[in-house]
């Protein structure tokens, strides 16, 4: 490991106001386009073009700053966040958070994307269904699916889907009545819990054996004439890779199920393993986590999600097609589910993915694998090396593929310090801080970090290093690691039960001014 | 003897660098990666190279074959452009762009309200400026699109009304009851849809009275509905659903909310609609977000899905901090037994949305509003003097979209839009097939960037059309 010098870092910290306090009457930011004198008198007053019972009397009660405040409000605010690509961003284990080309942004600028309207003539946006048509081919190529759907915006949305086309395949069979129960692994992402729920059926969440994954003597227990199918993800957020995947789905597909791969982790599986070959009917791609699109505080993302041909017939309306000559959309699906989402999806996120595999390409998607490995097994044993008090529970010996949840229970009885300390000190670094693990804790004081392919060495030496340092503050002065964020945009909160308390929680202003009783 | 040629370094992966790559391996003590994938079960493996396009390495490359593609499209500043329907061309300010574009907020993502403070209270801004528009104390952080963030109307008025039967107004956007016939089913498998009136296109308070019953949990309309008309019965509406003990719930285009009178003060429970107009680019449709607003009472807070960012203080005296309000709700937190589930949705664009509302103001708002209820009227009046066309179809008014009957013209809408073409004009949205009953009508959308003369050029460029 290199030397490595701790950052004296200070986020930025501009105390800014809430945008309604800087609100002085009369200002404005910005004036629309009025419409000619001739439109104004053949319309004649405003106020008699709507019904008299739907007049608003007065405007919004919106902040007026001039334009300048405006701007330099929000770059404040986005000073005040710490985005991936400005910071060593290994944190978020399970997210995936890779560089974000800025390319792809300028691409996605493009009046060719930017200025389309999704219900233009095909023939004028054949540009973007070639987009569409080949980078489905690529996803078909690298996971084995038979067809792609690009309408979810994010994963979970594709889980959704993939739990929608479940019922309808069911109710096809006259099955659904019975068909209720959907197995899943502790380990799995929630919204594979949470979105079959939605979508009517009931869970049913295996825990894990000594291995970190349920045992097939439990899934087998679990099966019966009542089970719709498995939803389940591999490697689970542990990175430990399931070996007995395919002999799961074996087990559901002989009960009558169907099976759906989560690949939120697949980033270290690219051109190593598909979901054909494990037997699997559909599966996703966290695009925004995989394929290099911006993670944009949370959405806008894509869920792209792929089915083996007997699923094809329900995909969300319209798929995109080629006849030979020409792109077109495929409304004419009957027995689709129709739509989730409007339109034909996210499809700014679409051309920056295109742009990402197109520059990886054949060569270097096997290498992003790679390196995801590679980086996360250094990571690994630096971290065991330097930081004996960190645990990696379930499947000893074992190698994790890009990721591992580790476990601080031997310094907090040490020290009293906690992951929620370590994790809140590590922002003073100037990195974001860590991920811990969905609940719940099975793995108790968790930290799960991902070093994808987007780092490098240095930056797996410095996380190191930043852990080191913070574990040795445990020991000798623990109050500073209980206390931190010292360095960041804002501190800890004084009471977080305000937040679960209808007397003072707030998420308007409106509604803070009135519990608080000022102006 | 030649040497081995030595593979480039990628840019976006730094220890793609041969030397650091075996450098790692030594490290971890092993020889390659087969030693951590051979823990795969080999006829799980794929042992051949993927058959995908080979690397275009250079950005300048990568540059111009992507651009090549997008520019076989015809976008909207070279066509002039009628659709809208949901996603609407409204002019996107420079601000906008410039905060969309910011490293800061677009490469972030989970972290906590210390070291993502900003992105917190820019969230916290959006929803306090959604909150204005509408009228309501409570709003979420965005959905998707418009179409989930109604169909998550539907499903917390059955949770919170033990109720299975959903009333949804047959004027709403088509694409938006698909989307709540499927995400809703679980929770009101029974969706009947209430008529519109076929002269006004106003919600049909005679189907709504025979239709409504003590098993409906909620009504979902929209005002303006699809075909652009303002509804006018709100209140009676709001009053005949509470009256049976369910729920309105009411879809807006927000950029209405200058002029027209936010669905909170006619009864509406529910307010909800779709972030794009509101600075956000058009993108093929993918430039959505849904919101939802409602009171902030614990009955309607509790069955939200969606991350809620509450304000609050921290141990720094006078210091704003953020945080999430009964994330136990969530399901992050409760998995299986959560309301609904949650994922990445489309935060970014409620960001945006709330630097568009912080730069228009109360004046930006009412000045836009009036300009487009004028521009359509304009519209209206130019389109219906040309013969054969009816406009608009209902006998209404009409907020930025309004219907355009061509029965009398002997062609069909498709005909006549593809001929538009040549005169470089998208047409209206077909309805013909959504909307029989209404013939060969199509929806069109005029905004603030319609000028006279291009609302002038689309009534020449249909006469020539129309060969009248």
């Amino acid at each position: 490991m290199t030397n490595v010098r701790l950052r004296k870092f200070h986020q930025a910290h501009w105390d800014e106001p809430i945008i309604f306090e800087l609100s002085v009457p009369g200002r404005r930011g910005l004036i629309p386009p009025a419409p000619e004198e001739e439109i104004k008198e053949a319309a004649g007053d405003p106020k008699g073009l709507v019904p008299e019972e739907m007049l608003r009397k007065e405007p919004p009660a919106l902040p007026e700053l001039d334009q300048k405040r405006v701007l330099a409000h929000y770059i404040h605010l986005a000073q005040e966040t710490l985005g991936g690509n400005l910071c060593n961003d290994i944190s978020q284990g399970t997210c995936t958070m890779k560089y974000n080309p800025r390319i792809n942004e300028e691409l996605a600028a493009h009046p060719g994307i930017a200025s389309l309207h999704p219900w233009q003539d095909v023939d004028t946006a054949q540009g973007i269904l070639e987009i569409y048509y080949k980078f489905e081919e690529i996803l078909k190529e690298i996971s084995g699916m038979d067809k792609f759907s690009l309408h979810p915006q994010g994963g979970a949305h594709a889980v959704y889907t993939a739990a929608s086309i479940m019922r309808a395949y069911h109710r096809d069979r006259g099955e659904l009545d019975k068909r209720r129960e959907i197995i899943s692994s502790a380990f799995t992402h929630p919204c594979d819990h949470a979105a079959p729920a939605t979508a009517g059926f009931r869970l049913i969440i295996l825990p894990p054996s000594e291995n970190g994954y349920p045992s097939v003597e439990a899934v087998k227990a679990a099966v019966s004439e009542n089970t719709a199918g498995m939803f389940i993800t591999n490697p689970e957020d542990t990175g430990i890779y399931n070996t007995e995947i395919d002999q799961f789905v074996k087990i559901v597909h002989d009960a009558g199920g169907l099976c759906f791969y989560d690949q939120a982790n697949a980033n270290v599986l690219l051109g190593i393993a598909r979901a054909r070959e494990a037997g699997f009917d559909m599966c996703h791609f966290n695009i925004h986590k995989t394929f290099g699109t911006p993670h944009g505080c949370s959405g806008p993302g894509l869920g792209a999600l792929g089915v083996r041909d007997h699923l094809a017939k329900y995909l969300p309306i319209p798929t995109v097609e080629y006849d030979g000559t020409k792109y077109y959309l495929d409304f004419d699906r009957p027995h689709s589910v129709g739509k989730v989402r409007q339109f034909q999806g996210p499809a700014g996120v679409l051309v920056r993915t295109y742009a990402w595999v197109m520059t990886i390409g054949q060569e270097y998607l096997k290498e992003v694998s790679e390196i995801s490995t590679i980086n996360h097994n250094y990571l690994q044993k630096k971290l065991q090396e330097q930081i004996p008090e960190i645990e990696v529970p379930y499947a000893p010996g074992r190698r994790r593929l890009e990721e591992a949840r580790y476990c601080w229970q031997k310094l907090l009885e040490a020290t009293g310090v906690s992951t929620t300390d370590i994790l809140r000190r590590v922002g003073d670094f100037g990195l974001q801080h860590y991920w811990t693990s969905h609940h719940p804790w099975v793995v108790p004081e968790p930290m799960t970090l991902e070093p994808c392919e987007s780092y490098g060495k240095e930056d797996l030496d410095e996380y190191v290093a930043v852990l080191k340092h913070i574990r040795d503050e445990a020991y000798s002065d623990p109050e500073i690691v209980k206390n931190a964020p010292h360095k960041c945009a804002s501190h800890k909160l004084a009471d977080e039960t305000a937040l679960d308390d209808p007397k003072r929680w707030a998420t308007t202003w409106r509604a803070y001014v009135k519990k608080k009783g000022r102006a | 003897m030649e040497e081995k040629e030595k593979r480039v370094a990628h840019p976006y992966i730094p220890n793609s660098v041969p030397e650091i790559k075996e450098e790692l391996l030594k490290e971890i003590g092993i020889e390659s990666t087969e030693d951590i994938f051979g823990q795969i079960p080999e006829h799980l493996r794929l042992r051949r190279p993927l058959n995908i396009p080979k690397a275009i390495l250079s950005e300048y490359e990568l540059k111009k074959h992507v651009t090549e593609l997008l520019s076989k499209n015809k976008n909207c500043e070279e066509y002039k452009n009628y659709l809208g329907g949901g996603c609407w061309q409204h002019y996107v300010p420079a601000v906008c762009k410039t905060i969309m574009e910011r490293d800061e907020f677009l490469s972030a993502y989970v972290g906590e309200a210390f070291a993502d403070h900003g992105k917190f209270q820019a969230q916290f801004e959006y929803a306090s400026c959604i909150g204005e528009l509408v009228d309501m104390d409570m709003v979420n952080t965005p959905t998707y699109d418009w179409a989930m963030a109604c169909a998550t109307t539907v499903r917390m008025a059955s949770r919170m009304t033990g109720r299975s039967k959903a009333l949804v107004a047959k004027s709403i956007s088509p694409e938006r009851l698909s989307c709540i016939k499927d995400y809703a089913c679980s929770a009101t498998p029974d969706i009947e849809l209430v008529n519109y009136d076929p002269k006004s296109g106003l919600l049909d308070l005679n189907d709504l009275k025979d239709k409504l019953s003590e098993d409906v949990c909620v009504l979902y309309m929209e005002n303006p509905n699809f075909f652009g008309v303002i509804e006018k019965d709100g209140q009676e509406i709001a009053d005949l659903l509470h009256s049976k003990g369910a729920l309105l719930s009411v879809g807006v285009d927000p950029i209405s909310l200058g002029v027209l009178k936010p669905p909170a003060r006619y009864g509406a429970d529910f307010a909800c609609g779709d972030v794009q107009p509101l600075g956000i680019p058009m993108s093929y449709g993918g430039g959505l977000g849904g919101f939802i607003a409602t009171p902030d009472e614990p009955k309607f807070v509790a069955e939200y899905p969606s991350l809620l960012f509450g304000i609050t203080e921290t141990i720094e005296e006078g210091e704003y901090g953020f945080g999430e309000v009964l994330y136990e709700r969530t399901s992050y937190a409760s998995r299986d037994k959560a309301k609904d589930f949650l994922g990445t949705m489309a935060q970014l664009h409620g960001i945006v949305a709330g630097v568009y509302m912080a730069l228009m103001g109360p004046q930006g708002m009412k000045e836009l509003g009036e300009g487009l209820l004028q521009r359509a009227v304009y519209a209206v009046r130019k389109l219906s003097s040309v013969k054969g066309i009816k406009a608009p179809y209902f006998n209404s008014y009409h907020f930025k979209e309004f219907t355009v009957n061509f029965d009398d013209t002997g062609k069909t809408v498709a005909d006549i839009n593809k001929a538009l073409l040549d005169h470089k004009i998208f047409g209206g949205k077909d309805l013909s097939k959504d909307f029989p009953e209404l013939g060969q009508s199509a929806l069109f959308c005029i905004t603030e960037v319609h000028s006279k003369k291009d609302i002038d050029e689309l009534t020449e460029a249909l006469a020539s059309v129309l060969g009248k």
